[in-house]
């Protein structure tokens, strides 16, 4: 049997076709917008990314980490490093800081794969804090209270707000299509059904640790990009802005207000969460207990998020990882396990 | 012998679950198993399957020892398996579930998954189903899932346990004839079963668990006539 299987539809193609349009759009945007939207977008972006590796890892691996600052801020600090004391060029240290993150999260999840659900999610924070506490030590970066990055000194300042812009919008582009070009492949299967049921997925042959691991190991690198984008576009870091818990708090946020486990949740939840910031970050801590509220009636009463309604009230995914078995291609064989024998001709009663 | 089990046991704190159990497997056989609930049924096919490691004894599959392999290291040797509680993976479709298992269980390339999973939909009478979202199945097209996602695997030893639990007789019977559909097709199977008439009318041979340990072995009527078999598992006196 040649099986017909359709992976997507005119909608996503649209969509992407939508997105697509929007990006180069967007990559415009320095020769007619003003430098504060830059500033605003190179932030959102930071976030957007943080989620959507904060997705891939709860949403889909089940691993709840409250820690992923930890490689956030080990982002910002080996970008700087590279920079001030290196000579690198610090828009092109950013994949490099991705990387040695990345390379950081082999050694610390052997450390954090020893406990499980809770115990992986505090686990992972600690781990954090030695994070933040070890660079406080460290008096070439300032220590404590944190150093700027001098590297960008020489450049000016329209150049350096419209590379900034421009580096983080291919990020964002480069995350999303990692991140759906990853759960759309063979790999992906694998790690929507360890999202489903990790029992299930081992017996089925899914190598679920060695896929937990890979899937920590990418969202480190993920994390360790936003922070070097973040720092270069911040120009100045600290131990407390790098490491801060908030940054995951804002990102499960995000995640919860969009949809966990589904690709578009990080996108729609970002944007709330922009707007959210734009018009009531002025309340402060009272904003912040909004936030707070709003993630748990989602999370109580509405758990698909905003994502996950769109798509039931659209009745299509904007970003499909879905295959569709087209059905009309079969042959008409009838299915003979619908047309059996009486049963008492198949199972003969035992007598006892 | 495509299965030996030899020795096997397994305790959780000081309760014993699983005694010095030993029985094997020939190629194309069906051993079904019985034994009261909380017997250990279940923790032996933990132990075929991988879920749950072996205290003492070994478990060898097709010649190998399989007792330290992982999981899904024993999935792609060729053992297969559904649970008693259904696992679906809910929110991705049927028939992504079936190329799940032929990707990774079978190692299939993934057109070649589509085309398995396709073929065994067809067979097991999921077709119509395909592309719903498997948390959405029927309890009977639950169990029939379980059973065509550990075929997708390609095992040649299927551990099925309590498939026909919860269905009623007309739905046992059309899962019976599928069994006997897929052991005509050569594949060995193990099947832990309450319904008794329904493992008496595909089983080769019978084991009988009581507290963990082996009670009796052998040709179906002759255990099920067994004066022990009838007093623990049946209640009846012999």
């Amino acid at each position: 049997m040649s099986a017909t299987v359709i992976r997507s539809t005119r909608a996503s193609q649209a969509t992407i076709g939508i997105g697509a349009a929007l990006c180069v759009a967007a990559a415009t945007l320095p020769f007619w917008g003003e430098s504060s939207w830059m500033r605003e977008f190179v932030e959102i972006a930071c976030y957007l990314i943080f989620a959507m590796m904060w997705n891939l890892l709860a949403g889909y691996g089940g691993m709840v980490s409250v820690g992923q600052q930890a490689f956030f801020g080990l982002g910002g600090y080996v970008m700087l490093s590279l920079g001030n004391f290196l000579g690198f060029n610090p828009f092109l240290a950013i994949p490099l800081a991705a990387l040695v993150s990345a390379l950081a999260a082999l050694p610390v999840s052997r450390l954090a794969f020893r406990l499980q659900g809770g115990y992986f999610s505090i686990g992972t924070w600690v781990i954090a804090e030695v994070f933040r506490l070890s660079i406080a030590n460290v008096s070439a970066v300032g220590g404590g209270s944190g150093t700027s990055l001098t590297a960008l000194r020489g450049i000016s300042r329209a150049t350096r707000e419209h590379t900034t812009y421009w580096v983080a919008l291919g990020c964002v582009v480069a995350a999303i299509a990692l991140v759906y070009l990853f759960l759309r492949s063979k790999q992906g299967l694998a790690l929507q059904a360890i999202r489903d049921s990790e029992v299930a997925a081992e017996s089925q042959g899914v190598g679920v640790a060695r896929m937990k691991l890979a899937v920590y190991v990418v969202a480190a690198f993920g994390c360790g990009m936003a922070g070097a984008l973040y720092f270069v576009s911040n120009l100045r870091i600290s131990p407390d802005a790098a490491f801060g818990v908030n940054w995951t708090a804002f990102a499960i946020f995000i995640v919860m207000i969009g949809g966990i486990g589904r690709i578009e949740g990080p996108l729609i939840g970002a944007v709330v969460f922009w707007a959210l910031n734009k018009f009531f970050s002025d309340y402060g801590t009272w904003y912040q207990m909004g936030l707070g509220l709003l993630a748990i009636a989602m999370t109580l009463f509405f758990r698909e998020g905003l994502g996950g309604f769109l798509q039931r009230r659209l009745g299509f995914e904007m970003l499909p990882t879905r295959r569709i078995l087209k059905l009309d291609a079969q042959p008409a064989t009838p299915v003979p396990a619908h047309t059996p024998a009486a049963p008492s001709q198949l199972m003969p009663k035992v007598s006892l | 012998m495509l299965l030996r089990v030899d020795n096997v046991s397994k305790s959780y704190g000081t309760l014993k679950v699983t005694r010095d159990v030993s029985f094997s497997v020939e190629e194309g056989q069906t051993l079904g198993i019985l034994g009261p609930n909380g017997a250990g049924k279940t923790t032996l096919f933990n132990l075929i399957s991988g879920d749950v490691r072996v205290d003492a004894g070994s478990v060898t599959f097709a010649g190998q020892d399989v007792s330290a392999l992982r999981p899904h290291q024993r999935c792609r040797a060729g053992i297969g398996r559904s649970y008693q509680v259904p696992h679906p993976f809910g929110n991705m479709t049927v028939f992504e579930n079936l190329v799940t298992a032929a990707c990774f269980g079978a190692r299939l390339s993934e057109r070649q998954a589509w085309d398995t999973a396709a073929e065994i939909l067809d067979k097991t009478g999921l077709l119509p189903h395909a592309n719903k979202p498997a948390g959405s199945l029927t309890l009977l097209n639950r169990k029939r899932l379980e059973l065509a996602r550990a075929l997708a695997t390609k095992p040649k030893l299927l551990l099925l346990d309590e498939i026909a639990g919860g269905l009623t007789e007309h739905e046992a019977a059309e899962l019976v004839a599928e069994l006997k559909r897929i052991k005509a097709e050569g594949t060995t199977m193990i099947w832990i079963e309450h319904v008794v008439h329904a493992l008496m009318s595909i089983a080769d041979r019978l084991l009988v668990i009581n507290f963990g340990e082996k009670l009796a072995e052998g040709e179906p009527e002759a255990v099920m006539g067994n004066p022990d078999v009838r007093r623990v598992y049946m209640g009846l006196e012999a």
